[in-house]
């Protein structure tokens, strides 16, 4: 019966072309606007590390000014100095910590007109490829013995390792950055964190970065941030000897703890840091230490800014405003066959077998809606793309999340079966008696 | 087998009320021909549509086959719809998008049968009009008669205990009108009880019973008839 039903879906929707391709339509652009909303709303407000997120924590000090907070109310700054980076880290009272900034270094690839090319790389301890389970596909990260003796060492992700070296194993093989060598030491395989949680400061979306290093060479090699920096109060000298020493804020620190008494512990310790370094004169303003979970410090930097959340709301709005179109032209097809429905009461067809057929014609209109509405859904991220600057919505939506496309037409179908609902029941409440009075 | 006693309808609109009929008591018996004459309005087609289930009654009691009808749900009504009666209509009301051999399929398709036992049927009432070779054909490309033809397959292809027919002949010349009263005729004497609402008074003689209803109530009818009535037998 189930196929018999299915012919006869196809025979209605064929013998009216127009309604249908209407219906289609109506239900494809709704969905097209929900779903490009929900995709840049799941893609800004997805939790790469959710796995971990009651174990890794962003670590916040308060050295700001003592007149002037450094965000209203009084958040402490988003970032900490090279002092504290280095002394926390030092200390290593955590389970693990990583401090890491990012910096703008000149890649020369091997062969004879191979142009050098600017690239990000990120300046970072051993402990952050274990804490944010960064994969590998060749090799591993360096160590603490490595940080500690500023090797020359890099890992390399798995598209600069096809940059440069085809996607080989390069371990052990070298490269070139600001004319100095780099022995490999690792590749990554593929790793998208969106957002990149550990580094929030300037685009969340623009993905991790493709070269890492260890931190102290960096130091030694006196590396600029090519991220935020702020200062509040001016330098006390010249050089980057002043600048290390410096209040500046510049360096992401994170911790993982492996349980609530650890983050309790480590939190008495920031805090008897501080106590410490206010010794020293440091620290003008109240003790104001900050530990939060990837989730938390998402919502703390707004990574979903409200704008997404109007929009999605609109957007769900919008589909209400299709399915209610749909609703109409469904009664109208439905007013249009009442000859034919009634004629098939009088067969012998009960209301509940009426009411199968044309659910299941709907929902294969629902389901073309789907389809139809997948292509709208790539145009309304291809549009979104303009509007939130250069996010890569479409590679992500590509590559990494097939349910969203499942979504789309199991939204498409589940909203038509709703919309269906009345003009179906309309159906079955046809008499069967019209048939022998409109003659 | 059909037996309604003291059966009225009546349509409610907002400013009138229409008594279809009333008090309306008939027994018909299996095997019988019975035609069903009357002025227009006088309530036929009402009738036809409660005999068929087709609508429900204010007042009276109707069986079929000893059932009373009041007390069936949708589900039990549309099996015996779907089982028992066949109907043919006035304007064949064939479907336009389904070919000949579909159209006959829509009672079967209810009735769950499988596929070989559809064909089978399907095949024999095609064969028992005579339109073998129109299966494939969608009703837009055959005749007035033709189409009723096809219809009247259809209503056979249950293979119906009970036809009931309204004005069957009401869209077709005088030469395909005699055809479809002598197929009739040829289905009632297989076995198959029928009733047929007419208006012509020589398509209502060819019947082996007559009735004439008035005002929604069976009457004696208009002198002529039984004239012809006797002068047949
Ligand atoms: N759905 C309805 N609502 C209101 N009144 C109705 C309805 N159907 C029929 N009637 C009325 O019931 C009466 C009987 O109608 P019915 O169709 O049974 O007559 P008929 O004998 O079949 O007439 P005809 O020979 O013209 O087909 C008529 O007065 C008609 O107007
Ligand atoms: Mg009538």
């Amino acid at each position: 019966m189930f196929r018999y039903y299915l012919k006869l879906g196809s025979l209605s929707i064929r013998a009216n072309p127009a309604l249908s391709a209407l219906m289609v339509a109506a239900i494809a652009i709704g969905i097209g606007a929900c779903m490009s909303i929900v995709t840049v709303r799941h893609v800004m407000s997805g939790n790469p590390v959710a796995h971990k997120n009651d174990l890794l924590y962003h670590v916040q000090l308060d050295n700001w000014n003592p007149d002037d907070p450094y965000e209203d109310p009084n958040e402490p700054p988003e970032q900490v100095t090279y002092l504290d980076a280095t002394a926390l880290h030092q200390a290593g009272r955590a389970f693990r910590q990583t401090i890491s900034f990012k910096s703008d270094r000149v890649v020369q690839p091997e062969g004879e007109d191979a142009r050098p090319f600017q690239e990000e790389v990120r300046a970072t301890t051993a402990d952050f490829f274990a804490m944010f389970d960064v994969p590998f596909e060749y090799g591993s990260g360096w160590d603490a013995s490595a940080d500690r003796a500023e090797e020359r060492v890099v890992v390399l992700s798995a598209a600069m390792n096809q940059r440069l070296f085809g996607g080989e194993d390069s371990v052990g093989r070298m490269m070139t950055m600001n004319k100095e060598p780099y022995r490999i030491v690792g590749v990554l395989s593929e790793w998208r964190p969106m957002p990149k949680f550990y580094d929030l400061n300037n685009n969340p979306y623009e993905g991790a970065e493709e070269i890492y290093t260890p931190f102290s060479l960096a130091i030694s090699g006196e590396w600029g941030s090519s991220g935020n920096n702020s200062c509040w109060k001016p330098l006390d000298g010249a050089g980057y000897e002043a600048y290390l020493a410096s209040e500046c804020i510049w360096i992401q620190m994170w911790v993982e703890l492996s349980s609530a008494s650890e983050r309790d512990n480590y939190m008495q310790f920031l805090d008897d840091y501080v106590e410490q370094q206010k010794a020293l004169g440091r620290f003008p303003r109240e003790v104001n230490n900050r530990l939060s979970t990837p989730a938390e410090w998402m919502v703390n930097r707004e990574v979903v800014d409200d704008t997404v959340n109007v929009l999605l709301s609109l957007a769900v709005l919008f589909l209400v405003v299709c399915l209610l179109n749909t609703i109409g032209l469904l009664l109208a097809k439905v007013m249009r066959r009442t000859s034919d429905i009634s004629l098939r009461r009088a067969l012998g067809a009960s209301k509940s077998a009426l009411f199968t057929q044309y659910l299941i014609e709907a929902g294969m209109v629902g389901i073309a809606g789907g389809l139809a509405g997948i292509g709208m859904t790539w145009l309304g991220l291809r549009g979104l793309e303009n509007v939130f600057s250069e996010y890569d919505f479409i590679s992500y939506l590509m590559t990494m999340d097939w349910t969203m496309v499942l979504y789309a037409v199991l939204l498409a179908i589940v909203s038509t079966l709703a919309a269906a609902l009345y003009p179906t029941w309309r159906a079955c409440s046809v008499s069967p008696a019209t048939t022998l009075r409109i003659q | 087998m059909l037996n309604m006693k003291k059966v009225s309808k009546t349509y409610r609109t907002d400013t009138v009320e229409t008594h279809a009929l009333r008090e309306f008591s008939l027994t018909v018996d299996e095997g019988e021909f019975v035609s069903v004459t009357g002025p227009s309005g006088s309530g036929k087609t009402t009738f036809l549509n409660i005999a068929g289930m087709l609508e429900e009654l204010t007042a009276g009691t109707y069986e079929l086959d000893g059932r009373d009808i009041s007390k069936l749900n949708d589900k039990e009504r549309s099996k015996v719809r779907n089982e028992k009666i066949g109907f043919i209509f006035q304007s064949f009301n064939l479907i336009p998008e389904l070919d000949v051999f579909d159209n006959i399929d829509v009672p079967l398709r209810y009735r769950g049968f499988n596929a070989d036992e559809r064909k089978r049927r399907i095949e024999k009432c095609l064969d028992r009009v005579g339109l073998t070779s129109r299966m494939k054909h969608y009703p837009a490309q055959l005749s007035g008669g033709q189409q009723q033809r096809v219809a009247i397959a259809r209503a056979l292809a249950g293979e119906p205990r009970f036809l009931l027919a309204d004005e069957p002949t009401g869209n077709l010349d005088t030469n395909m009108a005699d055809s479809v009263l002598d197929l009739l005729a040829e289905i009632n004497d297989s076995g198959t009880t029928i009733i047929m609402v007419t208006h012509e008074l020589t398509l209502a003689d060819r019947a082996k019973r007559n009735i004439f209803v008035r005002d929604g109530q069976i009457s004696d009818g208009p002198p002529e008839l039984h004239f012809a009535a006797a002068a047949s037998a």
